[in-house]
């Protein structure tokens, strides 16, 4: 079954975007080659190349030596190239046997029965727990993840490519996941894991390449060198700006007792206060309640008992609209930057303009551009007033997101701050929040990146289906521990402590 | 009323719900596979009288209903192309062509308006049809309402117990998950639209030709069904069974309009015809609520048992859409 | 810039063509002589004085109500129930002139008051769909349509019932008004009003600004591309998307009342003529732009009043209009998207 994968000079431009510029790369069979990058490197389109998703403008692909002709997923699949992407691609309200076999060549019948039995068996092989006749979207991240592995082993997958697994997993899921892949390579698989973390990378690899700017930026073999690997992904050093804490002032938010309830979670009697120009954390599998929490915090839930308070005990907002939240000064940043939060199709100053408000009944022209010049310069936003907010990079959304917020604020409550972004605009997006901090504005944050959530946040909540943890102080954790605590471990000892204090 | 009349009735509801079982189907197909087809109104009229012309010019019934699946097919393409390949709103294509057709429909019936056609022979099953109740009720019918009963399970058994049903399903649900799987999603999407646009198209011969026979243009009676048809799909929740379901509902509202126009002398009788649209405004509102904002809101202010009680109704009532509905898919 | 203008409007003159070869394809299927059935209609809209000043007359009520559909269309909505906000705009319109015809008041007064419960009737009607639709989850399309079949069988149960003729009640419509009370004509005989056209260029010229220039129409179109993010911008969206309702539904009500008091004095069962939907098309034809909407819906009302010859000259049915009308606005659709296909292939990839 062992492949060997040969990619030949792969260019693929999305506009002006050079996305892969003339990739090479000769991938021996039965072993794990790691490809390493930071985020918008090239590494997705790369594989989607290989796995026929996206066709290259020019290039060639070669398969134990032949040239394959990958027009399509179908070329691909027939070929033996499966790929997991970085976004899960399954169906969220299919049951699990209906999702492993959709696809799957076959006659009329979906044969329904027996596939079940080979999901079970298959799963139970590598210890996955999974039930056949459960939904999709009852599945944590890292089962859709097993279980789009387990259906590409079942479609006859001799090249399994793994983009970005370790995502959104909990510590647990991931060394389980680490231990399948080393069992599948031992047995011929070509495995190609991708990531931009530097320690999955050099824990699980037998080889690396690493991409920069859509160009193979060098290859390594093991032992790694940390700081080699670092500057042929950046191209330099790159340096993280100290830690600093700042004296926690007055509070801005108490919740008290709140509970929350949608279709799938119930969170019980979550208290958290949140004092002025302190960052909290908020860490958890994706779809642990702490979306649901954050969202409450900016009216956009209503909880079913307990209490959100802003400015101390002053202001009850329990069960007000988003829209009287926003008038007190919280601002609520989604992930979705492009779904949720920005309009395509208007420009880069209109949105200030809307964002500003304004008196009267017409909009000053000349104010108006006056003020998203300004913006932009201070947010260093690679656009122009009237630049789409569509053209603009994910990085440059993100800055023009946080150049929308109004001042003063008491609350900033955001969602994955700088997912998707390279590591210069993950920078940027943080000194400018931390700007805001030290101007009294207290911040709330989801990210699915534990490194993050340590290097940023003054204290920690964990998440865990729907339970959450007391406050953690940031400097008694560890990722270890972290990425312990979202997977279900360590729990008593740290509610344990929180009952005796 | 006597039992025998009842029956009668009954068995009138079961063939006056066949052209919308077809054309609700047609539209779940395709509405199951990501594309809406607006036009169904217009197109109705198309296929009624073209249809209608078809059979009068050849005398051959076959030769007709042959034609209102062309016209379906031929109208549901126009959506296709627009929609999968040009990436229009199908929204907006659609109800364009369903103006489109109705005037089309209009202007090439002028001569044949009024004129006697051939009609759609009822088909007793042998020995069957002899059985009390039964009998009368089920297989004394035309052969279009047979198949519509046969229609409704059919397309349940495709969508729901079969492979490329599951498919047809996935490349409505989320586009580039079938992809990646190796379903070819354009070319499929066209399938289906196309195909439903054909089953949808049968509504009208069904019409012109049976249920109520002839081609009267304006005055047919016809325009307006088409709207009924897309939301008893939306009523229906994208499932052929509860579809069916809606039809009939609707054919019995219509049904006991005539009944009791007899009884209330002072209103006009287009008053009660119209009596099904607002009940339509009703039911839509019923499987849309659980989605709205201000009822999750006052929902969460009920005590605990209650509230999840009754966001359990709500949520039974709920249709959910495919996810894709409506949106292109671009294969790279 | 001007390139892509340039390409615009070739495709455009190409839709026309194309929409002109399928009517005539029709015509020649109908076995009908194409070129005189187009002089015909030409002749109709532009032969005398008196059928250009019918041109304009049936120009009035369809800039209005494409200039309320102008403001649905910006926030995303597909109000196709203006229909039903037109006959009711008329059914209030009618109940007022037939409440103040016995009181002494002067015309002025008593015909502003049918125009002022005219925009009531549209904008209830248009509110109730926009209500169903931000509170009860029913997509405006099917709210819209159940209230347009509803609206008709209003109409038709008050010309039948309450409001019928002494003697038999008849499709004519109910009783005309007391001629004092029919919007003053430029000619006797002549059904076009100053007045009216004067309120149709202002509804469209308001339409124009505001959706332009103002902070209502830059929030508005905010919500209708995206009422998430419209709401945490700050804008609340449901307001936004019941004040567009509204804005529409008075509109289309004025245009109801004008049918009433300067055309037919009186209500008739189809006293919304199709202008609604119409009205849809013109939007689209003209790509949501106030000016170029003003002039496609001239085009379109010629076609209208053009195609009126074609039944008493050629016995053919006058929906050929319809036919044109809608083969046009098809082609113009497809042709922006075969354009939009053109300039992505040539731009490598999409934006
Ligand atoms: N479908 C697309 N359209 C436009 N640009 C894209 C598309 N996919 C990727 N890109 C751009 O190509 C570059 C490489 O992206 P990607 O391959 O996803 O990087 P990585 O996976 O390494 O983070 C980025 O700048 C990204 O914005
Ligand atoms: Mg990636």
């Amino acid at each position: 079954m062992d492949v060997r994968v040969e990619l030949r000079d792969i260019e693929k431009s999305f506009g002006p975007v050079k996305a892969n510029a003339g990739i090479s790369l000769d991938i021996p069979s039965g072993s794990i080659q790691g490809i390493l990058g930071e985020n918008g490197a090239g590494k997705s389109t790369l594989m989607k190349v290989l796995s026929g998703f996206i066709r290259p403008d020019s290039g060639r692909i070669l398969l134990d030596g032949k040239a394959a002709s990958i027009g399509s997923p179908a070329d691909a699949i027939r070929a033996g190239v499966g790929m997991l992407h970085q976004d899960p691609l399954d169906f969220p309200p299919l049951r699990l046997v209906d999702d492993f076999v959709l696809g799957r060549p076959g006659g009329i019948g979906p044969e329904r029965r027996s596939a079940a039995a080979e999901l079970a068996r298959l799963a139970g092989r590598f210890g996955f727990a999974l039930d056949p006749e459960g939904y999709v979207d009852a599945l944590t991240v890292g089962e859709r993840q097993q279980l789009e592995i387990l259906r590409l082993l079942w479609i006859g997958a001799r090249v399994l490519i793994l983009d970005e697994p370790t995502t959104g997993i909990s510590l647990p899921q991931k060394e389980k996941l680490f231990a399948t892949l080393r069992e599948l390579a031992s047995e011929g698989m070509t495995v190609l894991f991708v990531s931009h973390k530097l320690e999955d990378v050099e824990a699980l690899c037998d080889r690396a390449a690493v991409l920069r700017q859509g160009c193979l930026a060098g290859e390594a073999e093991p032992p790694f060198s940390s700081e080699a690997l670092v500057s042929l992904m950046f191209g330099k050093a790159v340096e993280l700006a100290p830690k600093r804490r700042l004296e926690p002032g007055r509070s801005v938010l108490a919740a008290k007792g709140v509970c929350l309830e949608s279709p799938r979670l119930r969170i019980q009697d979550l208290s958290l206060c949140v004092r002025s120009g302190e960052v909290i954390g908020l860490a958890g599998m994706e779809g642990s309640g702490q979306a649901l929490f954050l969202g409450a915090c900016a009216g956009l839930a209503r909880p079913v008992a307990g209490s959100f308070c802003l400015e101390a005990e002053g202001l009850d907002m329990t069960g007000r609209s988003h829209l009287d939240y926003k008038r007190a000064g919280v601002a609520y940043l989604p992930a979705a930057r492009l779904e949720q939060a920005l309009v395509p199709g208007l420009t880069l100053g209109e949105h200030f303009t809307l964002a500003e408000g304004g008196r009267g009944l017409f909009v000053d022209r000349k104010a108006a551009a006056k003020l998203a010049e300004e913006r932009i310069a201070a947010y260093n936003i690679k656009g122009r007033p009237e630049s789409r907010i569509e053209e603009l990079s994910g990085g440059n959304q993100q800055r023009a997101l946080l150049a929308l917020l109004t001042s003063p604020l008491s609350l900033i409550l955001v969602e994955h701050p700088t997912r998707g972004l390279d590591i210069e605009s993950t920078i940027y997006i943080w000194g400018k929040l931390k700007e805001r901090c030290a101007a009294g504005s207290s911040i709330v944050f989801i990210s699915s990146d534990l490194d993050e959530i340590l290097q940023y946040s003054d204290r920690v909540l964990v998440f865990f289906a729907g339970r959450a943890s007391p406050p953690l102080d940031a400097a008694s954790l560890d990722v270890e521990r972290l990425g312990g605590l979202i997977g279900g471990k360590g729990w008593d000892e740290i509610e344990g402590k929180a009952g005796r204090a | 009323m006597t039992g025998d009349v009842l029956i009668v009735n009954l068995a009138g509801l079961l063939a006056s719900a066949a052209p919308l079982i077809f054309a609700v189907i047609g539209e779940t197909i395709s509405e199951r596979a990501g594309v809406i087809n607006l036009s169904m109104n217009g197109m109705i009229l198309l296929s009624a009288m073209g249809s209608f012309s078809v059979a009068l010019a050849t005398g051959s019934l076959a030769a007709g209903f042959l034609a209102g699946a062309a016209i379906g097919a031929l109208v549901a393409l126009v959506v296709a192309a627009a929609g999968i390949s040009l990436r229009q709103s199908q929204v907006a294509v659609g109800f364009v062509l369903a103006l489109l057709c109705r005037d089309l429909s209009y202007f090439l019936g002028n001569p044949v308006m009024g004129q006697v056609g051939p009609r759609l022979p009822p088909a007793p099953i042998p020995l069957l049809a002899g059985l009390p109740v039964a009998g009368p009720l089920l297989f004394r019918q035309d052969l279009m309402t047979y198949l519509s009963l046969l229609l409704v399970a059919g397309a349940w058994l495709f969508l729901f117990k079969t492979r490329p049903g599951l498919v047809l399903r996935g490349i409505g649900e989320k586009p580039e998950a079938a992809y990646a799987r190796g379903a070819r999603v354009k070319a499929l999407r066209y399938l289906y639209t196309v195909l439903g646009g054909a089953i949808a198209g049968l509504a009208g011969p069904i019409y012109s030709l049976s249920v109520k026979a002839g081609w009267k243009g304006s005055i047919s009676g016809l325009d307006g069904l088409g709207w009924i048809v897309l939301s008893i799909t939306i009523f229906g929740g994208w499932k052929p069974f509860r579809a069916a379901f809606g039809c009939y509902l609707f054919a019995l509202l219509q049904w006991l309009g005539l009944v009791l126009q007899p009884l209330l002398p002072g209103l006009p009788s287009q008053v009660l015809q119209v009596a099904p649209f607002p009940l339509m405004i009703l039911t839509l509102l019923l499987v849309n609520l659980g989605k709205a904002e201000w009822v999750e809101r006052s929902l969460a202010t009920l005590p605990g048992p209650a509230r999840r009680r009754l966001s359990r109704v709500l949520r039974a009532l709920n249709a959910t859409p495919p996810a894709a509905l409506g949106t292109p898919f671009e294969e790279d | 810039m001007r390139k892509e203008r340039l390409a615009k409007l070739l495709f455009g003159i190409g839709a026309l063509a194309l929409a002109l070869g399928i009517s005539t394809l029709v015509l020649l299927a109908a076995k009908a002589p194409p070129l005189a059935a187009y002089a015909n209609i030409a002749l109709g809209a532009l032969g005398s004085w008196d059928v250009a000043a019918n041109v304009l007359v049936s120009w009035v009520p369809l800039v209005l109500a494409t200039s309320g559909l102008l403001v649905t269309f910006t926030a995303g909505l597909w109000n196709i129930g203006i229909e039903g906000q037109i006959t009711l705009g008329a059914i209030f319109a009618t109940w007022a002139l037939r409440a103040l015809q016995g009181a002494a008041l002067p015309p002025a007064l008593a015909i502003g008051l049918a125009f002022a419960a005219g925009m009531a009737g549209g904008a209830l009607w248009a509110l109730l769909t926009g209500a169903l639709r931000t509170f009860g989850g029913v997509n405006e399309i099917f709210g819209g349509l159940g209230l347009n079949f509803v609206s008709t069988a209003l109409n038709i149960w008050l010309i039948f019932g309450p409001w019928k003729r002494p003697g038999v009640a008849s499709m004519s419509g109910t009783v005309p008004f007391d001629k004092s009370l029919w919007l003053p004509t430029l000619a006797p005989g002549s059904r076009l009003a100053p007045a009216s056209l004067a309120l149709a260029l202002a509804g469209i010229a308001l339409v124009f600004v505001l959706l332009r220039g103002s902070y209502f129409g830059l929030r508005l179109k905010a919500v209708g591309r995206n009422p998430r993010a419209a709401l945490l911008l700050g804008i609340p969206a449901e307001r936004y998307l019941l004040a567009a309702f509204l804005g529409c539904g008075l509109l289309a009500g004025l245009a109801g009342a004008v049918q009433v008091t300067a055309v037919y004095h009186r209500l008739i069962p189809s006293i919304s003529s199709g202008y609604g939907y119409l009205g849809l098309m013109v939007a689209m034809l003209a790509s949501n732009q106030a000016p170029l909407a003003a002039l496609v819906a001239l085009f379109f009302a010629a076609l209208n009043v053009g195609s009126i010859r074609l039944p008493i000259v050629l016995k053919l049915d006058s929906s050929l209009a319809g036919v044109l009308q809608g083969s046009l606005v098809l082609f113009f659709l497809l042709g922006q998207g075969a354009r939009q296909r053109l300039l992505e292939r040539k731009r490598g990839g999409r934006p």
